[in-house]
């Protein structure tokens, strides 16, 4: 009845996929959590945190992240396009390999196979079936965007190719691997090379994964949930180029005062400073479409994700260049100052952004309204005051820890082991756990709300039809 | 022309990629020519076919996940650690293993801290040996035997990439494995770790006319005591009469393998300098070394409060030493 029918389907597969999986890391997120203060919660060797960590990075990165990209971009692309799919069954079939491939990963890496490069864990087989999946996506994006059926492409478009482009150098380039067994491979990269090659990785899939895309959304959802258009158009080309011109010279911030070549060093500090402006930019785009009308606050429930969601991004992109200063790095470095600042990108930029984007897409895709607008206001209190405790216990404990490992006595010895600055971090992990479980439970009603926003839709398909509005 | 690139797909993605090619290829791909980024040092050696299966192990493991393997040219992490990490050191590791969170303490000069023993203890359980840790235990490494035909194959993957002549094992060397746990293999990768780095130097060389500025104020012999409790028992036992296999017993009258004490000022050296200050004190130990160097962990008022004390303890040893002699040679007494 509907030429997006099938296509609606693929997305709605894809959104669902990235709920389980977000389940998953969230519940391992815990579990791990937990494990920081309670050793005994490692319950058997391939539940142990070592393992679990990266599944809980990888499930909620690459399951929910990139399943929420997946779908959403589809969804985004098509109505951007103004047509369906050039080839609704190879997504169709990028679906299922998508889910297969993350079972496949979650279960390895609680074998304990990992190239142990952060965020490029997975072990060489499951690369190459990444990379495939990947490409079966970026035929069908470019096909649909050649044959589209609107000549100018929106910004959303610009940070969907440019997400797929980076994304393919990105992941080959830090994927080359040696394979020694079907399950182990040693990196093709030694050393500080090795290092080099994965900071640059390892940063641009923190900006191409949880930066590029989640603006694409923001681009999109935005206008379409407030009805506004977005502010400026020069100001979105601008921060566009900047943006991802400056974002690949950065990665070595994660390796301040490492024995990588200080030159190198410093030219990402440089280049990571630069990266506010452009970050800002989208910022400010974002406060100025709003700001053309601040009652949709109050009147559209979820133009708060959005704004809230923004404002989080603009923070982490001043909190992240900050870090990256030599004297700020020297402090803060390898404490837990840098999982609050994590969480507060993952839970309050990522998240939240792919939260609000899916409430906007069930209903339309069914044709009905969401749920519950209650429940999702209770979501979002929810999920913002679990991400607010959990960052700020975070910072507070990650700065008195790397105060207590710099403490000199006198006579110019250390005046803590590293024994007495580690069990002051009990209390706050305790807190974490805390806030931690807040934030699921916030989860745990957007689930429940999609859910049966989706019940709704099929019952009301089940009923006799009446004129569906438009899906655009 | 510049409007027109936001109607042609193909030439928009190629604009991107260029765009995102400038800087990776400046600050990633350029560095990889240079010789900086392949340095080796002169002492750096390959693994042994025990010890990259312990390296095998750690990656298995996701010990990076808590511990990092770099230390930062800081004064306090010198203090803390020992010298700050080279480029050179990292030749032979593919990929490297740095970490990026330190839940636990910094590994890069882990090797020839301690004996190989307190590793065994502390991987088993590591709330026994340091009762508030959180490091998981990992006690079933030690029922994993190795699979020689395993290693060899990894063996020979990473020999393949580097020159000839530096991975030198022999076939012997592999059969060899087959006798030995995962658990051996992780802690003489642990002992790898930083060999190629001289070891802090005893700090300020020894004098054995050191006099202790605390004497044996009972106030020295309290402080000596708790510090003794929190740094030294886990290796010498609560009352300092050593464990098998980790560390001596400091109330006999043996001091580092020869009959005979010495001086309050060669305790201090030992205590500073740890193993290495071993040459200066011209005593032979245990042959693998194993007591760590606390010169600035400690400070030096902290260092002689627990001579203080072993001072105390071994006076005191002294003067029950008749009656214990005669309860273990009592009928039915244990010997
Ligand atoms: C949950 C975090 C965690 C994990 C995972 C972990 N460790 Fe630890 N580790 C610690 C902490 C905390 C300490 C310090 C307290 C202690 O001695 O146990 C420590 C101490 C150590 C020490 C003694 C270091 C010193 O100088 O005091 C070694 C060696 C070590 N760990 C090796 C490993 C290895 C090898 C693995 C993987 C098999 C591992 N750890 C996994 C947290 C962890
Ligand atoms: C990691 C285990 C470990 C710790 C912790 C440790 N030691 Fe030792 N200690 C050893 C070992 C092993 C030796 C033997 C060294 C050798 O022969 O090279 C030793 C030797 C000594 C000796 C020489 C004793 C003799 O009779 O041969 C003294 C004295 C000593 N330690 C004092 C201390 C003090 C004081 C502390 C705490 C501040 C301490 N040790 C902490 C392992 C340890
Ligand atoms: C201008 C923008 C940003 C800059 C310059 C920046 C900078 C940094 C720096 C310097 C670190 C390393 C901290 C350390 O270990 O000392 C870091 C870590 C991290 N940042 Fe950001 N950040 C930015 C935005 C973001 C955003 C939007 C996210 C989204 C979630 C994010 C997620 C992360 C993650 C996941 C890590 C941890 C990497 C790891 O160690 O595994 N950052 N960031
Ligand atoms: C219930 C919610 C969550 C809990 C309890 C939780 C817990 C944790 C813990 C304990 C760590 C390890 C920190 C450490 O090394 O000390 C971690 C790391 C991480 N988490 Fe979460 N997490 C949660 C939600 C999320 C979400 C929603 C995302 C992403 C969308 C995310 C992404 C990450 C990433 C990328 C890291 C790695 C950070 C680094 O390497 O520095 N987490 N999390």
């Amino acid at each position: 009845m509907n030429e997006y029918r099938y296509d609606n389907q693929t997305v709605q597969g894809f959104i669902l996929s990235a709920i389980f999986w977000g389940v998953v890391g969230i519940v391992i997120g815990l579990l791990i959590s937990i494990q920081l203060w309670a050793p005994a919660a490692n319950l058997a060797p391939w539940l142990t945190y070592g393992r679990l960590r990266p599944v809980h990075t990888n499930g909620l990165a690459f399951g929910l992240g990139v399943g929420a990209i997946f779908g959403l971009f589809y969804y985004i692309v098509m109505r951007l396009c103004r047509r369906p799919l050039v080839f609704p069954r190879l997504a169709r079939l990028h679906l299922w390999l998508f889910n297969a491939i993350i079972a496949a990963a979650a279960v390895s890496l609680l074998a304990g196979k990992t190239q142990s490069l952060e965020y490029a864990e997975l072990e060489w087989p499951l690369d190459v079936a990444i990379v495939v999946i990947w490409v079966m996506f970026a035929v069908n994006v470019f096909a649909t965007v050649i044959k589209r059926k609107e000549e100018q492409m929106y910004v959303s478009l610009w940070y969907v190719l440019a997400t797929v482009v980076a994304v393919a150098i990105l992941y080959v380039v830090n994927n080359a691997s040696v394979p020694a067994g079907l399950w182990k491979s040693y990196h093709a990269y030694a050393g500080v090379n090795s290092a080099n090659v994965q900071w640059w990785y390892g940063h641009n899939a923190v900006g191409f994964i949880f930066t590029t895309p989640i603006l694409a959304m923001f681009y999109y959802f935005l206008p379409k949930t407030t009805g506004l258009p977005i502010y400026s158009h020069r100001l979105s080309i601008v921060s566009f180029w900047s943006l991802i011109f400056a974002y690949l010279w950065t990665g070595a911030h994660h390796l301040v005062y490492t024995p990588l070549p200080d030159w190198i060093q410093t030219l990402a500090i440089v280049f990571t400073l630069f990266l506010i402006a452009p970050s800002w930019g989208s910022v400010v785009n974002g406060y100025y479409t709003v700001g053309a009308d601040w009652s949709k606050m109050r009147t559209n429930y979820l133009t708060k994700f959005f704004v809230l969601g923004i404002t989080f991004y603009g923070l982490q992109t001043v909190q992240g260049p900050t870090q990256a200063l030599r004297v700020v790095s020297q402090l803060i470095h390898f404490t837990d100052w840098v999982p609050g600042h994590v969480h507060m990108g993952t839970m309050g930029w990522v998240t939240m952004t792919i939260c609000a984007s899916i409430y906007y897409v069930i209903p339309r895709i069914h044709g009905t309204e969401i749920y519950s607008e209650k429940i999702a206001n209770a979501h979002f209190w929810l999920v913002l005051v679990g991400q607010l405790l959990f960052s700020i216990t975070m910072w507070i404990t990650g700065i008195q820890q790397g105060a207590l490992w710099k403490v000199q006595n006198a006579d110019g010895s250390l005046k803590y082991s590293f024994m007495d600055g580690l069990v002051k971090n009990y209390p706050y992990w305790h807190t974490r756990t805390l806030a931690g479980i807040v934030f699921a439970v916030g989860m745990l009603l957007f689930v429940y709300n999609v859910l049966k926003t989706i019940q709704k839709g099929k019952a009301l398909q089940a009923s006799p039809p009446s004129p569906a509005p438009a899906a655009a | 022309m510049a409007g027109d690139i936001y109607r042609k797909p193909v030439s928009f993605a190629l604009m991107a990629a260029v765009t995102v090619l400038v800087g990776s290829i400046v600050t990633m791909a350029y560095p990889m020519f240079r010789a900086e980024m392949h340095e080796k040092l002169e002492k750096l050696r390959a693994f042994t076919p025990l010890e990259l299966a312990g390296r095998d192990v750690y990656q298995r493991e996701g010990c990076m996940g808590c511990h990092t393997q770099t230390v930062r040219p800081l004064r306090s992490e010198v203090l803390r650690y020992g010298d700050y990490s080279k480029a050179g050191e990292f030749y032979f590791d593919r990929p490297f293993l740095w970490g990026s969170k330190r839940t636990g303490p910094d590994l890069a000069r882990e090797g020839g801290k301690r004996p190989d023993a307190w590793h065994a203890r502390h991987y088993a359980d590591p709330q026994a040996v340091t009762p508030r840790s959180n490091m998981p235990r990992y006690a079933f490494l030690a029922q994993a035997r190795l699979d020689p035909s395993e290693a060899r194959a990894h063996y020979r993957v990473l020999a393949s990439l580097s020159p000839k002549g530096q991975w030198t094992a022999t076939d012997a060397d592999f059969a060899a494995l087959s006798q030995k746990t995962e658990m051996d293999a992780l802690i003489a990768y642990t002992q790898w770790l930083g060999h190629a780095v001289q070891r802090r130097q005893a700090a300020g060389g020894v004098d054995l006319a050191l006099a202790n500025p605390l004497g044996d104020s009972p106030r020295a012999v309290a402080r000596g005591a708790k510090v003794f409790e929190e740094n030294c028992a886990v290796c010498h036992g609560a009352e300092g009469h050593g464990e098998t296999q980790i560390a001596p017993n400091l109330m006999d009258d043996t001091f580092l393998g020869v009959k005979g004490d010495m001086p309050d000022g060669a305790y201090f050296a030992l205590v500073t300098g740890g193993s290495d200050a071993k040459a200066a004190l011209g005593r032979p130990g245990l042959p693998d070394g194993g007591m760590t160097a606390f010169g600035g962990q400690l400070s030096n008022d902290d260092i002689w409060a627990v001579i203080s004390w072993i001072r105390a303890q071994q006076a005191h040893e002294r003067k029950e030493a008749p009656a214990l002699e005669q309860t273990e040679h009592l009928p039915g007494g244990k010997h």
